[in-house]
């Protein structure tokens, strides 16, 4: 399951919305809570809207920044507890290649966007056998 | 030597919460494998079914990426630290293009392929690896020869060819893709017959074409690799400048008498050429092979390396020439090797770029005219093979300076003609007459223009002439038994 508030999803879809058409990314920073959920405090925004020749470049986040990301968290006692991207024009569903590029734990939110606005917002998480992506309970606090 | 290995927030239910594990090794290599002896569940999320690092994982010794260094098997001291860090991947990639779909191989290619394929590293999977993926070789010349004719041989499965020369008697010292009978065919075509002939199973596109800045960026795009084979300045930075835009890594060769350079420059995952020499030489410094000459078997031999890492690359090796510059003396049969750094203001694959399309490599170059501000250096005087034959034939007083070098003297002169390489041409002023006419000369124009710039600068003051096109426009225009070179 993954906690977050609604200032992080709004903040999640106004990126979605502003670098379609191409993919956003970026770092959901909180806690691993002891049962196994998620807390997330705040977003971390990684991506810009990429020139069409870096479009096709498969890996969004590249270690160096996610390396950065993580120092912003441990500063805050805090964790990057997983990661958002959108799917523009297409669902909000892993495909096999973010598969074989996952780990297990972690949480993976894919929003869907189309032109000017974004839908389906839904949260994945691997399995410690890496045979496929559960989808994971989000739950919204006001 | 013991080692820390930082074990990241997801990876710890594999380490029973553990965040960091000490274990004994002498390579990273080392470390990871008894790190995930010690913890079996972790490897399966490092490694894949090939036992390579995934690619996404990415392992850092204090702070420095171990794929920039020399992969696993970096060696490790005492007291270091080990971090395992991801790339994340994007997502709304249409299936067809991740390439996780591997072509099958026929029970032909099977047999074509078998001393590849009984070779774990390269395998099955390699082989169909090697199928799916497309190189595009900038040149079919001397580079270009070797690299075309192993890749379609190993079996890539789709090579694209860039060129837009013909076959010349003086290509075929070196040239090996193309024979005697190619002569004056187009080189893409010669080329394509030749790779056919090599590997009917592979598919081969033919570009007769300039490579220029409108249509670099859509020609890469098509390829995964790119793999330089020019031979002058201006299209080796459209090269690696369109491979940045891109993100396509940049096989590198080049040559030039006896000395070779190979590199890998991938702004992604190091240095690329620009990080290695920010500004192109001043024009004319550094003479083209057409100049300078080249031993033919050199660009055998850097060309065949290139091929090599084409290879690798599409394996997943580690190891490549990233990061490494390769320098090769076949005079004196030495290799010596530099490391590199990415540049962290190179303009292109830096952090904060300065270029973002691609410019007029021409004009970078120093190689077009510029409306310039200054006032115009005093003016060249020219003249033709031709009028020159003429007016020798009327009996007018002129004396011809050649400023080649004693060696091509004695490959071909024209007839009544003083010898003065261009290195000694200021020394030896006193043995030019200043009272009559001098027409300088050289193979092509390029160095007697600057002789005479040099004696003009030296104080030279009788009238000085080059000749348009030097010795070889006299073959071709004037006296035919004077043989070309």
């Amino acid at each position: 399951m993954i906690i977050i508030d609604r200032e992080s999803t709004e903040a999640i879809r106004a990126h979605g919305s502003r670098d379609y058409p191409y993919e956003c990314c970026g770092l959901l920073i909180g806690k691993f809570e002891p049962d196994g959920s998620k807390l997330v405090l705040e977003t971390f925004a990684i991506s810009n809207a990429r020139e069409e020749a870096a479009k096709r470049n498969r890996f969004l986040i590249r270690p160096e920044e996610l390396l950065r990301g993580e120092q912003y968290a441990r500063g805050k006692q805090l964790d990057v507890v997983g990661f958002y991207h959108s799917h523009p024009d297409s669902p909000a569903v892993p495909s096999q290649y973010d598969l074989e590029h996952a780990w297990p734990q972690y949480s993976y939110i894919i929003v869907a966007t189309t032109k000017g606005n974004t839908g389906d917002f839904r949260s994945w998480e691997q399995r410690p056998d890496r045979s496929q992506f559960d989808e994971e309970e989000i739950e919204l606090r006001t | 030597m013991a080692v820390t290995i930082n074990i990241p927030a997801p990876l710890r239910q594999f380490t029973g919460g553990e965040s960091q594990i000490e274990v004994q090794a002498t390579t990273a290599g080392e470390a990871l494998d008894s790190l995930t002896t010690l913890h079996s569940g972790l490897r399966r999320h490092l490694f894949n079914d090939q036992n390579a690092l995934r690619n996404f994982v990415n392992v850092y010794l204090n702070d420095e990426d171990i794929r920039h260094a020399s992969g696993t098997s970096t060696p490790v001291k005492d007291g270091d630290t080990i971090m395992i860090v991801p790339s994340i991947a994007g997502g709304s990639v249409v299936e067809s293009e991740i390439g996780e779909e591997l072509p099958e191989l026929s029970n032909e290619e099977i047999m074509r392929y078998s001393r590849h394929l009984i070779m774990p590293e390269v395998g099955m999977q390699g082989q169909r690896r090697m199928k799916a993926s497309s190189v595009l070789m900038i040149g079919t010349g001397g580079l270009g020869a070797p690299v075309g004719m192993y890749l379609a041989a190993a079996g890539v499965g789709r090579i694209g060819i860039v060129d837009f020369d013909v076959v010349e008697q003086s290509n075929l010292q070196r040239q090996i893709i193309h024979g005697t009978k190619d002569l004056g065919r187009r080189k893409i075509e010669s080329a394509r017959d030749r790779l056919r002939d090599i590997n009917p199973h592979i598919e081969i596109e033919t570009h007769e074409t300039r490579l220029t800045s409108q249509n670099a960026l859509q020609l890469f795009r098509n390829y995964d690799i790119i793999v330089d084979g020019t031979d002058n300045f201006p299209t080796r930075y459209l090269v690696n400048d369109a491979c940045v835009l891109t993100g396509k890594p940049n096989i590198y060769g080049s040559i030039f008498r006896f000395e070779g350079q190979a590199s890998v420059f991938w702004g992604e995952r190091g240095a690329c050429y620009r990080c290695l020499y920010p500004e192109p030489p001043p024009p004319g410094l550094v003479p083209s092979c057409a100049e300078g000459g080249v031993l033919g078997v050199l660009p055998g031999i850097i060309g065949a390396i290139q091929a090599n890492e084409t290879i690798k690359l599409i394996l997943g090796a580690e190891d490549l020439l990233v990061n490494r510059l390769l320098l090769f003396d076949a005079w004196h049969m030495k290799f010596r090797e530099f490391k590199l750094r990415k540049d962290p203001k190179c303009p292109i694959c830096g952090p904060q770029p300065t270029i973002t399309k691609l410019i007029d490599y021409e004009e970078f170059c120093g190689l077009r005219a510029q409306p310039s501000a200054h006032p115009p250096q005093s003016k060249l005087e020219e003249i033709s093979a031709p009028e020159l034959n003429a007016r020798r034939l009327r009996g007018e007083p002129l004396q011809i300076i050649d400023v080649r070098e004693p060696h091509e003297f004695e490959i071909a002169r024209i007839p009544g003609t003083k010898l003065i390489p261009l290195g000694h041409v200021v020394m030896r002023m006193n043995e030019i007459d200043d009272s009559v006419e001098t027409v300088v000369h050289c193979k092509g124009g390029v160095r007697s223009a600057k002789a005479i710039e040099a004696l003009k600068s030296a104080g030279f003051t009788g009238r000085l002439i080059n000749l348009k096109g030097g010795i070889t426009a006299w073959s071709e225009e004037v006296d035919p038994r004077v043989p070309k070179y």
